[in-house]
């Protein structure tokens, strides 16, 4: 391990003596900042040269991040157990039996969300619900199912105290989903992160009004596009985190992203930022991912010890890492001026209202893709031995960095279409996650089959992963997760709240403008 | 022979405009005169007499060499200017388009709508050009290998029967009842509502009926007195749709891509009437509370209509 100044050290004692006695932080969160901290001391991973420069700097100039995973990860960010098997199988570590009715189902879920750790301490995927429980649903009446199902879910939500918790429902209609549905429209709480997997001819129209009903209730579920997740990952895919796609059984060692607008900075013109400055970050990023790939695997341990892995709930060879991306707007509207094509302040040209910035954007994502296929890691052979790309949602401390590819919030096109239609040309780089999300006047309360057209017709176009709130609703969608505007105001006023999200979302209430964008 | 029409607007994607998520057509011109009308400017058609070319803030209209007032929607910033000094209701902002210039419009919103809704003005006055535009419509696919869907936001003046090639096309009709007793309407809208009435019963009785819309306006006419009429005379139409939905008459034609219609029973919509857009000689009144409109959806819930929507 390399030595640390004494100076860092004393920083960092320093830093801990304040996440003690914070105010807003439960104990909880004080634990888990603890640790983070202990970690952030350790210099063990075989960083590649260059990186310094463009990860240790802040957040205008500040090319890569890793998105505070650590200096030395303990475990893979992101885990997406094989549950349907632990039903099967039960657990022996756990000292479980595989459950016979609906209230070991649903105790035995809840036991194991305390084992499954990720990057937040909680787990990140939660199961493909309705798959899970629907075998269950006749061993108790539905007036008892209702009851359990509902009591589960207030449980995640008060114990499981991290928004980017994942549930999956669908494509099939089936009693459990529509349950599920029913429950979380009246709940409207932040936890579990839901998404339906919808196809077209699979999912019902009837099961999708229940689905929107409770979306435009409680910011959840949203729209996965199940056909295409199946193609690029098969059918055993999850949605995890965010809006994640990830193997089943697997998951991802880690998420790195490029902060393309501050790549963009660096670079003379486009072609400049085409030929060097964007391959130099891209290749310095890959060699820092494969160098945390390596740790994970080789020396954290995580592999041979977890109960998860011996148990066949999780295995190494179904892991993948994310090469993610932010700020593709930023880039493209500066690599424009630059070139004098357009003018600071004009709209008309900008990211998402014109064809030459589509264009240009596009261009930009076939090298980050190009590069992405030629890159090889050995532990990735789940996706081809490549890494998936990623349009990260952001983080709260992110200023002027606009999610994934997405059109900055306040710059949205006047009408929807020329929105959808800019965001069909980008869906399709990220097999493992992009998502734009729609703020829906309350008048569509009475026409929820406005929202059913709209994912009907996106998902035709390609288009991956559509998230819809209503506007007045107290949960809504920050970037991928969901808080409530309620818990926002307590945490604001200086008050400790239950769940760690509430302060990402306050963050990016006031640095990304998530309150702002355009009601649809 | 092609017909044109003049369009006030085309909203691509509306969520008020019949069911899911439709292109909506605005259609400048209107027969009859609603003291609350809520877009007022489309009611006339520009007579070019060139008040508004000077005060364009943003010379966007000019006046063309046969004296024609000519709108550039590039230079508009749409501040109304033109709108508000028009003398006679009308508006500079409208385009001549064939009902081909019309669908190429519309097609850039395919596979996200299910359908168009035309509007106005009263688009009825137009019957032939909506009968090319639906007929184009029903040729084109919206996404799923079924043809859009065509409806018509009307306000029942104009009689429907006597346009039954529209009909052919037309899977259905959102019309207005905007008073029960004729005298009523004839203080509302200058005009009576016999054939207003008549067409509500053609219309439910050939599967053409959407919706009714009542616009609430108690400082007009007694509401809860039209409400009541309106929900008898239209119940025995209304109950005999639903031993239609019973009887499973529905379910086939649902299924079937090229049957035109609606195949379920009528649903009738509240409108509480609002002063935006209204103009001011007409504008001052106090909008109907909740209560009311609550009201007025349960007399009709009483009667058995099981579709009420209020806005």
């Amino acid at each position: 391990m390399r030595e640390i100044t004494m100076e860092r050290v004393n920083q960092t004692r320093d830093e801990i003596l304040d996440i003690i006695k914070s105010p807003v932080l439960t104990h909880e969160q004080k634990v888990t900042n603890l640790a983070n901290k202990a970690d952030s001391l350790l210099e063990v991973l075989d960083l590649p040269e260059g990186l310094d420069e463009l990860l240790n700097a802040p957040i205008e100039t500040q090319c890569i991040c890793d998105l505070s995973e650590g200096h030395a990860p303990v475990r893979p960010r992101y885990i997406a157990p094989d549950y349907e098997k632990f039903f099967q199988q039960g657990s022996k570590f756990l000292q479980l039996d595989p459950p016979k009715d609906l209230f070991e189902a649903l105790n035995a879920l809840l036991i194991i969300y305390k084992h499954v750790p990720s990057v937040t301490n909680y787990p990140v995927y939660l199961g493909q619900l309705d798959e899970l429980l629907e075998p269950f649903m006749d061993t108790v009446d539905e007036d008892t199912a209702r009851k359990l199902i509902r009591l589960f879910l207030i449980q995640v939500d008060r114990t499981v105290l991290d928004s980017f918790s994942h549930a999956d429902i669908g494509p099939k209609p089936s009693r459990a989903g529509r349950m599920i549905c029913e429950i979380e429209a009246e709940l409207e709480d932040a936890v579990p992160n839901l998404s339906l997997k919808y196809e077209e001819g699979v999912t019902d129209d009837e099961f999708m009004m229940t689905a929107i009903h409770c979306a435009l209730h409680s910011a959840k579920p949203s729209f996965a596009n199940h056909k295409m997740f199946c193609r690029e990952l098969t059918e055993r895919y999850v949605i995890a985190s965010c809006y994640n796609g990830l193997p089943l059984g697997g998951g991802s060692y880690t998420l790195c992203r490029l902060i393309l607008g501050n790549i963009a900075k660096r670079a003379q013109n486009i072609e400049d930022f085409k030929k060097n400055q964007l391959p130099y970050v891209m290749d310095i990023m890959a060699r820092y991912m494969d160098a945390r790939i390596r740790f994970e695997v080789e020396e954290s341990g995580f592999f041979e010890n977890s109960f998860l892995v011996r148990e066949g709930l999780i295995s190494r060879d179904r892991f993948t890492a994310m090469f993610g991306l932010v700020g593709l707007a930023e880039a493209v509207n500066i690599l424009l001026e630059k070139e004098g094509r357009i003018q600071p302040g004009d709209e008309k040209g900008r990211f998402g209202h014109s064809e030459e910035a589509t264009q240009l954007g596009v261009e930009i994502m076939d090298i980050i893709n190009d590069f992405n296929q030629a890159h090889t890691n050995p532990y990735c052979e789940i996706t081809g031995g490549h890494f998936l790309l990623h349009a990260q949602v952001g983080i709260a401390s992110d200023i002027d960095v606009t999610p994934g590819t997405r059109i900055p919030i306040g710059e949205e096109p006047e009408e929807l279409i020329d929105q959808l239609l800019v965001l069909s040309k980008f869906h399709h780089y990220f097999p493992s996650g992009t998502g734009d999300i729609f703020p829906i006047d309350v008048t569509v309360h009475r026409n929820p089959e406005y929202v059913l057209d709209i994912i009907k017709g996106a998902f035709r176009k390609d288009l991956r992963y559509l998230s819809f709130y209503s506007s007045d609703s107290d949960v809504i969608r920050v970037t991928g997760y969901l808080v409530k505007r309620s818990e926002m105001e307590k945490l604001d006023a200086g008050t400790a709240v239950l769940q760690d999200t509430t302060a990402l979302g306050l963050g990016a209430s006031k640095n990304g403008h998530i309150l702002e964008r355009k009601i649809r | 022979m092609t017909q044109t029409a003049l369009v006030n607007k085309i909203i691509p994607f509306s969520s008020v405009d019949g069911p899911g998520n439709r292109t909506a057509i605005f259609l400048q011109g209107c027969n009859i005169n609603c003291r609350y009308c809520h877009n007022p400017e489309t009611r006339a058609v520009c007579i070019s007499c060139g008040t508004c070319v000077a005060q364009c803030p943003a010379g966007a209209l000019s006046l063309t060499a046969d004296g024609r007032v000519s709108w550039d929607p590039a230079k508009c910033v749409q501040c109304d200017t033109c709108i508000h000094v028009c003398p006679h209701n009308a508006s500079p902002r409208v385009i001549r388009m064939t009902p081909e210039e019309v669908m190429k419009k519309v097609e850039r919103q395919i596979p996200f709508i299910r359908g168009i809704s035309v509007s106005g003005g009263e688009c009825m006055l137009h019957p032939d050009f909506l009968t090319e535009l639906f007929t184009i419509a029903k040729k084109t696919d919206a996404g799923a290998g079924l043809p859009l869907t065509t409806l018509i936001d009307s306000n029942g003046t104009i009689d429907f029967r006597q346009n039954p090639a529209l009909m052919q096309v037309s899977d259905g009709v959102m019309l207005d009842i905007k008073a029960f007793d004729s005298e009523d309407h004839r203080r509302i809208t200058d005009a009576p509502n016999e054939t207003v009435l008549e067409n509500a019963r053609w219309l439910a009785e050939h599967e053409r009926l959407y919706e009714i819309r009542c616009v609430i306006a108690p400082h007009l006419y007694d509401v809860r007195k039209s409400v009541q009429g309106a929900g008898e005379f239209l119940l025995p139409l209304y109950l005999k749709q639903l031993e239609k939905e019973a009887a499973g008459d529905y379910r086939q034609k649902k299924k079937d891509p090229k049957a035109v219609g609606i195949f379920r029973p009528f649903r009738f919509k509240l409108i509480a009437c609002r002063p935006m857009g209204v103009r001011p000689a007409y504008s001052g009144f106090a909008q109907p509370g909740s209560a009311l409109m609550q009201e007025l959806s349960d007399l009709l819930k009483a009667m058995g209509y099981r579709d009420i929507v209020v806005i």
